[in-house]
């Protein structure tokens, strides 16, 4: 339980260093830290699909915002490239290449289910209980309107806010106000 | 932006019917048939869609104009986070099936099945008005900043 409190001081002072700090590139990659921690956080406490929904956002979100606040001073690397960083990064990459073949020689074959032939999984209960429960034929209406509803809340809270930001952004009062003059 | 030729548009409104109706087809058996509110919802979107691309976007602004439409996105949200809230005050748990309690349907009936037949209705009226929105916007957008840019007095 230690590794919480670690945790949670860690992501404490990134987001105080996010809020205090003067510079905007230092506070997107204090918020990135932070959301580092919220998705390890996730892990210790055994959701990982939560887990990896969140370090996708927020890397994806880390790199717009890196984008859009250092857009003005983009630095570009003049000269030659070095000889030693390229040896570097290809024998990372093929680190990794050799990593991803080991965890692709342990997958099942395609086709078979591991989860739902595993005693106790959720995926067996919904298949035999959810038309007793919930009375829906349609097994996957009954999983995310029923048993997983709070995820269908979740994706509709997504797509709503998106939708209102995407017309906030894109009204016509806005580019009128940017036209004209202060 | 008068639309397209008159065969388009003829095509265009008969088929806009069709469209539509399988939308509504595809919510209201979401929970017998594959489907579902967000599938439906797309469809139903896609009518208008449709519609925008063959006569233009302001006979489609004309028939669900942008507050409209805007309204209907607010509406879907909130009957779906009503329907989770009633199951709170029935039920007892937040998101709980309350009328399936209540009120057994008989299953593979169309009446059956609890709330998830109105979630799937709310989450399709939900979907569907926001993809129109989001369509309709960019085409607003991208139509605005046209007479910005210099042209070269080809159409």
């Amino acid at each position: 339980m230690a590794i919480f409190y670690v945790l949670l001081l860690f992501m404490i002072i990134a987001a105080i260093i996010a809020i205090e700090t003067k510079n905007l590139l230092s506070s997107v990659i204090c918020i990135g830290a932070l959301g580092f921690g919220i998705s390890l956080m996730f892990l210790f406490l055994r959701a990982p699909d939560i887990a990896i929904t969140q370090i996708v956002v927020e890397v994806l979100g880390l790199i717009i915002l890196i984008r859009a606040t250092i857009s003005r001073d983009l630095t570009f690397i003049t000269g030659d490239k070095e000889f030693f960083g390229t040896v570097v990064s290809v024998v990372i990459i093929f680190v990794i290449f050799l990593a991803g073949v080991k965890v692709f020689e342990t997958l099942p074959d395609f086709g078979t289910a591991i989860f739902a032939e595993t005693r106790g999984a959720a995926s067996q209960t919904y298949i035999s209980e959810g038309l007793a429960k919930t009375g829906a034929a349609n097994i996957v209406a009954s999983v995310i309107l029923d048993f997983r509803a709070y995820d269908t809340l979740g994706e509709a809270t997504v797509l709503f806010t998106s939708i209102i930001g995407a017309t906030v952004i894109l009204r016509k009062k806005a580019k009128k106000l940017l036209e004209e003059p202060d | 932006m008068n639309g397209m030729t008159i065969i388009v548009k003829t095509i265009a409104s008969w088929v806009k019917v069709l469209i539509f109706l399988f939308g509504i087809y595809i919510i209201l058996f979401g929970h017998l048939t594959p489907g579902g509110g967000f599938a439906g919802g797309v469809i139903l979107a896609s009518s208008y869609i449709l519609l925008m691309l063959s006569f233009g976007r302001e006979f489609v602004e004309e028939n669900l104009p942008l507050p409209l439409a805007s309204k209907l996105d607010c509406l879907g949200a909130f009957l779906f986070a009503m329907i989770a809230i009633l199951g709170l005050a029935f039920g007892g748990i937040f998101f709980v099936n309350f009328l399936q309690k209540y009120l057994p349907g008989q299953p593979l009936e169309l009446i059956s099945a609890g709330t998830i037949p109105l979630s799937n209705i709310a989450i399709g009226l939900k979907v569907g008005a926001s993809l129109f929105l989001v369509i309709l916007t960019l085409s607003i957008c991208c139509k605005d900043f046209k007479p910005n840019t210099p042209s070269d007095g080809k159409e």
